[in-house]
């Protein structure tokens, strides 16, 4: 009988962290859009480093702000809150690297938005906030939709960040990208090709719905 | 019932600077593309901030940056019917004209409005259709079906009729024309149409570059637009420059020709303008002789370019127009024009 906790553990991850990206996503890029073109500039490279550095990068600097040592790790720790080989520690690693994927479609799907539907909505004195979620967001939804699975596949996929900041501790912090390379490490083939499978069959179907999405966009 | 504006606002290169008022009626706006109209309206519906000035309508102060006044868009109660009509493209006809009436709390008050004004507006087979799926004419009554509902204190309009084919433009500006009649709140419309600012407004101001021109009623107007930039939006196709001769009289270098007019001219004048319909051959008061060097027949006219005898020749050809039944058999050797004809430009 297979052991199936790592692809649980990998879902759930993937699954919180998609939604936090999502929020934070179109929060950072609906509103840097509007900032000053040298800060817009600079936050864009900041939020968008995570994409392009190595994930091991990435789980170093996670370490240094929530290793149990350091001020901020130690101050959650006081609160039994601990990021550190953690199964819900994986959900922070995999959300940073996620997030620049998430910000990115954003920015672009609101960049392509007709501002005089906004504009319009407000002429007709209908309140910012229910443009935004029933004007600008159907509007831009199939981007959003890309972008949201895009970052699910990130997360899901993440190996470097994670494996840096909860490790792997079967049954409790190995998620499937983990499993894989410690079944390797350890002589395990066929048990590191199963889950080398299972890997596959999930990314395949989420780019097939980022492709089927794209068209319907094309289309639209 | 009436709009005041006095306001001026600075975006890079570009100087707004533009005053008027606008009573119950349709005051157009004539400009050509970039020179402001469109900031304009945006200043008045409260998307676009100005830098300084006021903005009143029926006593409510929009804007007042002395007094550190600027309501919201929402608060404003300025309805706009934007250039592509800004339909909601997820929603249908009804869905669309429901969102003008968010005010209304009564769900069944609601319904009953949107159904009178799909009705009202003929709409009623296309209601369940989504925007993309209208026709010109169709996007634009919902678009204004939807401001209607939304009970505005003033109406602007962006160009209204640029979205759609010409012979269309004709038709929907008199259903547009009809369904404002019963409005009785002031209306706003900018276009960079002659014909169409001629056709549907009273009074009309022209814009150049940020400022505000003149504004007159639509036939002083195109009789007398006082600037060249005027003459020029109003269509006027002959300009040169001129210097005053007499009281009466002036004298424009290019044509060498002298000219009377019916006003004093003034002292700083710069040019006139003679529009291209406003020669004749029979004409008998400022003839003069020329020679026509190109002509273009057109389903009903006539366009001729001429030059008059002693024309430097640096300068353009004059254009002239004319019915194609008044075609001479032999082409005329002198020409004339009214001295009504004559517009006195100034700047």
């Amino acid at each position: 009988m297979t052991d199936w906790y790592p692809l649980w553990n990998s879902l759930r991850i993937a699954a919180i962290s998609s939604v936090i990206v999502f929020f934070a996503g179109i929060f950072a890029a609906f509103y840097i859009a509007r900032l000053p073109r040298i800060v817009k500039g600079f936050l864009d490279v900041v939020l968008t480093l995570p994409m392009v550095l190595p994930p091991t990068v990435c789980g170093y600097v996670l370490l240094l702000l929530f290793g149990s040592k350091r001020p901020l790790g130690s101050f959650l720790a006081q609160h039994g809150i601990r990021f550190v080989m953690t199964w819900y520690g994986g959900i922070i690693a995999s959300a940073v690297v996620a997030f620049p994927l998430m910000y990115r479609t954003a920015r672009g799907a609101f960049e392509s938005f007709d501002e005089n539907l906004a504009w319009a909505g407000q002429t007709l004195g209908l309140s910012n906030s229910w443009i935004f979620w029933h004007v600008r967001m159907p509007a831009c939804r199939q981007g959003i939709l890309a972008g949201v699975v895009l970052s699910f596949a990130r997360a899901l996929g993440e190996y470097g960040a994670t494996s840096m900041l909860i490790g792997y501790i079967p049954g409790k912090t190995a998620t499937v990208s983990t499993t894989v390379y410690q079944l390797w490490r350890t002589n395990d083939e066929a048990g590191a090709l199963f889950w080398v499978l299972v890997n596959l069959a999930i990314s395949f179907a989420v780019l097939l719905t980022v492709n089927l999405l794209e068209n319907r966009r094309k289309k639209a | 019932m009436a709009l005041e504006v006095e306001i001026e606002k600075r975006a890079g290169d570009f100087h707004l600077q533009t005053a008027f008022t606008c009573g119950q009626e349709l005051l157009g706006i004539l400009g050509a593309s970039g020179c402001g109209k469109s900031m304009t309206l945006k200043c008045i519906a409260g998307i676009e901030k100005p830098d300084r000035g006021r903005i009143v309508l029926d006593g409510r102060v929009l804007f007042d940056s002395d007094r550190g006044i600027s309501l919201s868009p929402q608060k404003r109660r300025v309805g706009c019917l934007f250039q592509n009509y800004a339909l909601f493209p997820n929603r249908n006809v009804r869905q669309n004209i429901l969102c003008g009436l968010q005010w209304e709390k009564d769900r069944a008050r609601r319904e009953n409005e949107a159904g009178r004004v799909i009705e009202m507006l003929g709409l009623s087979e296309c209601e369940k259709l989504y925007p993309a799926q209208l026709s010109g004419g169709q996007a634009q009554r919902t678009a204004l079906g939807r401001i209607l509902v939304n009970r505005p204190e003033l109406l602007m309009l962006d160009e209204p009729f640029s979205a759609l084919d010409t012979h269309l433009r004709l038709k929907l500006q008199m259903e547009l024309l009809n369904l404002l009649k019963d409005f009785g709140k002031p209306v706003l419309m900018v276009t960079h149409d002659r014909d169409e600012a001629f056709r549907m407004c009273r009074r009309l101001g022209v814009m150049e570059r940020g400022r505000m021109l003149a504004v007159k009623g639509t036939r002083e107007l195109f009789a007398d637009p006082e600037s060249r930039a005027a003459a020029v939006i109003t269509g006027c196709k002959n300009i040169a420059a001129a210097v005053k001769t007499g009281e009466y009289e002036v004298f424009v270098p290019s044509w060498n020709i002298h000219l009377c007019t019916d006003r004093p001219v003034g002292d700083h004048l710069t040019a006139v303008g003679i529009r291209a319909h406003h020669f004749s051959p029979s004409e008998t008061r400022n003839r003069f002789r020329m020679r026509v060097i190109r002509e273009m027949e057109e389903p009903f006219e006539w366009v001729s370019e001429f030059r008059t005898e002693g024309q430097d020749s640096e300068s353009p050809a004059v254009w002239w127009r004319y019915a194609r039944e008044l075609r001479p058999d032999t082409m005329p050797e002198y020409l004339g024009t009214a001295p009504e004809s004559v517009m006195l430009l100034y700047g």
